[in-house]
């Protein structure tokens, strides 16, 4: 069958400048047509420091495609760097310099000894998607401007955290925050690139920290194992996201054990915690049990992250039960069985069948071919809102793309995320009363 | 030169119309030069990412309605159909119709590019069909598919065999020009060469083209005193109504950079007359816009009643904030119809352009005349500074370092906002009906005055913002990376 992107969920590898941008200070030089950068960037929380009609581009034309481009690019490059105040500049290439052949890495290996580091990833659409495009980001950032640091200047407690995309991920940046938050609360330094106030200064702690940690069910594995390789750094993956008081305290318990901390303070912070969580979970549990227009089974569209993160934590948390869960996100064939895994570790033995597909298509028919007992729950992307009116089903925009609400610094991760959660879906469920 | 409809691929609008995207001086000297065939376009050794003729072309194409358009390339190309997905289904919303357009990828890998993916291509377009039985299907190159060289012609000449709706190759690669206002003549092309019949007999129709049709019940009910109906192109617009444009009273536009190509063809390939005059904006140009639509209809008299009418409820209230906005400096950046259109109001209005930034610049039209809205300044308005910019957003803040204006206006996306991060009150001129006719005027005006009236907001924001670029550019001159 061949394979047909109906109801489009991701972008190509170059979207990985989205990566770049989360990065304060740091620029991406695209050498690429000039629509690429309009085209990939998100509609919302783009016009920070820098924006994409910032980013400096050689805008390939036909001339380029038939002689080569690497002339402009020398010349983007080199003028990129007097017009514009970055601190990193990361050159990423477009489909057309890619076919034609430019050694880009030439180009870009001539300004080795400029005032500001130059960077190069090569990122053409056709290579994969800003799932991988993410990835190959930091991994460049990786190869190219770190270096491994002597055992001395390790530092104890100081954890790298990775999680899903930027951009991509609406909610990227509240929940890195609040992956932050957990693990300062329990005596660990966090260590993030993306955002207010990280940048370059925390890029160059990487190297230090006594290990990784990876929230994803696959994006970034490549990325730690890299630099376990690279720099010594051990990684813990939790493929899970932690979203409520359920998994959020499974996820304290195992970063607390792999980083053999004192587990009474865990402890403590997860039982205050959790007893704030149930405060209001209590007060509202009549809403989540005494609503007629509900039923138990959702299903989630989303990629890897959300779809396992969401049932988990209205499996563990709520007590619901999953019907089909979709993976939309093109997830590499060799992930695909851990990722399956994940699914069938649920309270009482309970599994949930994940199915990986791109097509929206057929995606949408089996849902409507799915009887949930009553009004489906779907958390998903805007593809799915058409879907719902069909199927009368509950709708939250948690993917992408993500469209007709606004997120600025929202999260789901930890127990407040999981309140949010419960008020987004909640307030779409009390629109009706049958 | 006359518009081909016997070939799939059309030129380019820098080799067709001469246009450029770099330029700078003044609006008598690029006259001047567009006038004695010495205006030659600089290339830039520095630029900024803009805009892909893709994306114009293929958004119009995603509003009409139920059809399919199958992207071929990376997935990163068909990010567009997810754009215009939500803008399709709001637009039809408001109007009380129903879209259901799709917008399909074939997410182009790298053996794709190495083997070629011409029959994977056709068993797409195959799928799309069976799946959605579309009323129209667009089969569109990328720059991927296009520099590999898959033959997206062969392909749909062997799907119209078996396929029983009308079914159009659009060749529109990224690369190919840095105008993305070509995306628009792609669009039109492609819906002349597979959607339009010649005429059986005439309708009182008016071929409308437009982006968004917000002003759909004003215009149709100003219509409906001439006896005419406005169709409304692209978005909403049906598949049949496509079929019929060839049997209109008239095409108008309100914008000459996105009406051009179909107006012109459908005037040389069907005799429906193109009304060429300044747009409907601003009180001169409805009129001059509302009298051509009048006597290319015969309704010469119920046009000029209408606009007694109207002229007595608007008029004086526009005189009135005139007085207010006398002085106001401005700097504009849009695309060339609404710069010198919108410069045209702006000094109707008692306002002073200080410099207008075109994204481009087209000397001539499809039938080889100035744009009627630069030969309107030429005879009519002070001489100002212009300068030609694919959206050189470097360039622009450059510019207001320099001029320090009371007021920018912009009309693309991502512009307005780096003005007020300088410090400047900005207006988005977003929609293109916002300065539409008399009360688009008066309410125009207003919004000037209130944007200008409280500057709380870019004074918050520019008092805790760091700008994008280093001194040694802003002490640079505007034009330093455009090669002559």
């Amino acid at each position: 069958m061949t394979k047909i992107l109906d109801k489009q969920r991701y972008k190509c590898a170059m979207s990985a400048m989205s990566t770049v941008q989360a990065i304060e200070r740091a620029i991406p030089i695209l050498h690429s047509g000039p629509g690429c950068a309009q085209k990939l960037s998100n509609s919302a929380g783009s016009s920070g420091f820098f924006s994409p009609n910032i980013f400096p581009c050689t805008s390939i034309n036909e001339r380029d495609v038939v002689f080569g481009g690497e002339e402009k690019l020398q010349s983007t490059i080199e003028n990129a760097l007097k017009v514009i105040d970055a601190d990193l500049y990361v050159v990423l290439t477009g489909c057309t310099p890619e076919i034609v052949g430019d050694d880009v890495e030439e180009v870009v290996g001539g300004f080795k000894n400029s005032k500001k580091p130059v960077i190069f990833t090569s990122t053409p659409g056709f290579k994969g998607n800003n799932y991988k495009g993410h990835e190959w980001v930091i991994d460049a950032i990786v190869d190219q401007l770190l270096e491994p640091v002597a055992e001395n200047e390790k530092e104890k407690g100081l954890v790298n955290i990775w999680a899903d995309v930027p951009y991509q991920d609406e909610f990227w940046l509240g929940n890195l925050r609040a992956l932050e938050a957990l693990l300062s609360a329990i005596g660990l330094t966090p260590n993030t690139i993306f955002g207010h106030r990280r940048g370059l200064e925390n890029i160059h702690r990487i190297p230090k920290a006594e290990f990784n940690l990876l929230v994803s069910p696959w994006v970034g594995l490549e990325n730690v194992k890299h630099m376990q390789e690279k720099f010594g750094t051990p990684y813990l993956h939790w493929p899970t996201l932690p979203i409520g008081a359920f998994e959020t305290s499974k996820f304290l318990r195992a970063v607390v054990e792999f980083a053999h901390l004192d587990t009474k303070k865990v402890e403590a912070f997860i039982k205050e915690r959790e007893a704030y969580y149930y405060y209001y979970i209590e007060r509202f549990a009549d809403i989540f049990l005494e609503t007629r227009a509900m039923s138990k089974r959702f299903s989630v569209v989303a990629d890897a992250q959300y779809a396992l993160g969401i049932t988990k934590f209205l499996v563990n948390d709520l007590g619901r039960f999953p019907a089909k869960q979709y993976i939309v996100d093109d997830t590499p064939k060799e992930y695909q069985a851990a990722v399956k895994g994940y699914f069938k570790d649920l309270n009482y033995g309970i599994e949930a069948e994940a199915i990986f597909g791109v097509d929206g298509w057929e995606i949408h028919e089996d849902i409507k071919k799915t009887d949930y007992n009553g009004y489906p729950l779907i958390l998903g992307s805007y593809w799915e809102k058409e879907l719902v009116q069909q199927t009368n089903a509950h709708f939250v925009n948690v993917s992408w793309p993500v469209n007709e609400r606004l997120v600025m610094n929202g999260y789901y991760v930890g127990y407040d995320g999981g309140l949010r959660l419960l008020e987004d879906i909640y307030s779409v469920v009390r629109t009706r009363f049958n | 030169m006359a518009i081909q409809l016997n070939i799939s691929d059309i030129g380019t609008r820098e080799n067709r119309l001469g246009s450029i995207t770099g330029y700078s001086g003044d609006l008598k000297d690029l006259a001047e030069k567009s006038r004695c065939g010495t205006l030659r376009g600089c290339a830039r050794c520095f630029s900024q990412s803009s805009t892909c003729l893709s994306a114009c072309g293929l958004s119009q194409l995603s509003g009409i309605r139920d059809v399919a358009v199958i992207h071929h390339g990376p997935s990163g190309c068909s990010t567009t159909g997810t754009n215009s997905y939500r803008v399709t289904k709001q637009v039809a919303k408001k109007r009380g119709v129903v879209n259901n357009t799709v917008y399909i990828g074939t997410d182009m890998d790298e053996n794709d590019t190495i083997f070629g993916s011409e029959e994977k291509l056709a068993d797409i377009v195959r799928t799309t069909y069976q799946r959605y039985h579309p009323k129209a299907i667009f089969v569109a190159s990328s720059c991927a598919s296009g520099v590999i060289g898959e033959d997206i012609d062969s392909i749909v000449d062997e799907l119209k065999k078996e396929i029983d709706v009308p079914i159009a190759a659009v060749h529109c690669e990224g690369f190919k020009s840095r105008i993305w206002a070509t995306g628009f003549d792609i669009s039109d092309h492609a819906v002349l060469t597979s959607i339009v019949k010649p005429p059986e007999k005439k309708r009182n129709t008016i071929n409308f083209k437009n982006f968004y049709e917000s002003a759909r019940p004003e215009i149709t009910k100003i219509f409906a005193e001439f006896g005419v109906v406005p169709v409304f192109l692209y978005a909403n617009a049906t598949v049949e109504e496509l079929s019929h444009l060839s049997e209109a009273q008239a095409t108008v536009c309100i914008c000459g950079t996105l009406g051009n190509y179909l107006g012109n063809a459908l005037e040389q390939e069907y005799s429906v007359p193109y009304v060429r005059t300044i747009n409907p904006l601003g009180v001169k140009g409805f009129e001059t816009w509302l009298r051509a639509i009048g006597h290319v209809i015969d309704k010469n008299d119920e046009v000029e009643a209408y606009i007694e009418r109207e002229r007595a409820l608007y008029l004086p209230q526009i005189e009135k904030l005139k007085k207010e906005l006398k002085g106001i400096r401005c700097v504009i950046g849009m695309g060339p119809g609404y710069t010198f259109e919108v410069s045209r109001v702006l000094h109707e209005l008692g306002m002073e352009v200080v410099w207008g930034a075109a994204w481009h610049y087209d000397k001539q039209y499809e039938n080889g005349e100035v744009p009627p809205s630069m030969d309107y300044l030429l005879k009519n308005d002070p001489n100002f500074k212009v300068s030609v910019a694919d959206q050189q957003n470097f360039e622009i803040l450059n510019i207001l370092n320099k001029y320090k204006p009371d007021l920018y206006l912009s009309r693309h996306p991502g512009s307005t906002v780096w003005a007020i991060k300088q410090g400047f009150p900005a207006l988005y001129v977003a929609d293109e009906y916002m300065i539409f006719g008399y009360k688009g005027t008066l309410d125009f005006a207003n919004t000037v005055l209130d944007t200008i009236r409280n500057r709380s907001f870019e004074r918050n924001l520019a008092e805790r913002v760091k700008l994008p670029y280093t001194k040694w550019w802003y002490d640079q001159p505007i034009n330093k990376f455009q090669e002559k």
